[in-house]
């Protein structure tokens, strides 16, 4: 991902609990979700990451079977870069 | 107003940059918890791709949003989802196989204030217990059947129930359902529109957000409608089964909405109230 993203949300991932179905990955309208391809959880699941552009709506909890997400709505929307060391 | 972050922080996983989920942002607001605030454990053994847990908590939540947890009791009958029945927050009957109509029937009866829903599977009501819903529903009881269907026994080994679609495979049905040889799927809601005890039937999904949202509203409706004294109500949630469907997680939306939802098709089927 290239230049900073607008985010208005956040989640908290239970890694954990993941049993890595892939249902929230389609469910993401701004599709800021996507699967780990080589890390897994302890117990051999791969697992949700998260890119900038969350928009804290809710779709991904409301459709984990595992309730595996913990969604925030940010205080004020943000401008977010992964880009870099150290970003944003 | 739009300021750059310095609260999100970014780690790196698979050699990729993505930001640090492990905790929330000072100053964010929980708009939605990891588990249903009516479910006691959010961990359970249901397989990857269910869609039972998340029928379960657009249930639940429901019930909270309409408040009514304090006057409500479920009433679970016997399938995979009934992992449920002692991990909630709220008043749990449980019934025997295909019996929970009746079950909520005397409870709505003794107490007619409370708010009674029965949580059932496919195989549960329409193999095991189908006249007990059928009557339930012509008598007009005002309890709300919530029917999980799947078009599988997933908890018993997956093998085919009543309302399994022509071509569906399962466990004896390896190269799919025959109507000539295994019989025609029953479609439980659309017999039900036609008694007149019948206040509202909905059919709906868990395979996409959309989906979910819809469930929710349907839900809503039901449970508003035996409040308000109407009639039977009557919500089937078509769920995924991946693994009784011998298919990948990914491709279990898609296979609801190709295959079962083109038998057991989605909409409301009828509702009294909104003539």
């Amino acid at each position: 991902m290239s230049g900073p993203t607008l985010t208005r949300g956040h989640v908290v991932i239970d890694v954990e609990a993941c049993k890595g179905c892939d249902l929230c990955i389609d469910a993401c309208p701004p599709g800021v979700l996507t699967m780990t391809t080589h890390a897994v959880n302890r117990r051999g699941y791969r697992y949700p990451v998260l890119a900038p552009g969350c928009t804290g709506c809710k779709a991904c909890s409301q459709i984990c079977p595992d309730f595996v997400f913990q969604v925030y709505k940010l205080a004020e929307p943000v401008e977010v870069s992964v880009d870099g060391e150290g970003a944003p | 107003m739009i300021h750059r972050s310095d609260e999100l922080r970014v780690v790196t996983v698979d050699g990729r940059a993505v930001l640090d989920t492990d905790g929330a942002p000072q100053g964010a607001r929980l708009v939605d918890d990891f588990t249903p605030t009516l479910v006691d454990e959010g961990h359970h053994h249901l397989c990857p791709g269910c869609g039972e847990p998340i029928a379960m908590r657009s249930v639940l939540e429901t019930l909270e949003e309409i408040d009514v947890v304090s006057r409500s009791i479920g009433v679970f009958g016997i399938g995979c989802y009934t992992a449920f029945s002692n991990n909630l927050d709220c008043e749990v009957a449980q019934a025997l196989h295909g019996r929970a109509p009746s079950v909520a029937t005397g409870i709505k009866r003794a107490k007619p204030d409370t708010v009674v829903f029965t949580i059932q599977g496919d195989g549960d009501m329409v193999n095991e217990g189908l006249q007990e819903v059928i009557h339930a529903a012509a008598r007009g009881e005002r309890i709300t059947c919530v029917m999980l269907n799947n078009g599988v026994f997933g908890e018993t080994g997956g093998h085919i129930t009543a309302t399994t679609v022509l071509g569906q495979r399962t466990k004896n049905t390896l190269d799919g359902r025959d109507g000539r040889e295994h019989g025609y799927p029953i479609r439980l809601s659309n017999l039900l529109v036609d008694l007149e005890g019948v206040a509202f039937v909905g059919r709906c999904a868990v395979n996409n957000a959309g989906n979910v949202a819809r469930t929710r509203k349907m839900l809503q409706r039901a449970f508003e409608v035996q409040v308000a004294d109407v009639g039977f109500s009557f919500v089937e949630i078509l769920t995924m089964c991946p693994t009784g469907w011998f298919i990948d997680t990914l491709e279990a939306p898609a296979y609801l909405d190709e295959r079962l939802a083109a038998t057991h098709t989605l909409g409301v089927l009828k509702d009294v109230a909104a003539g």
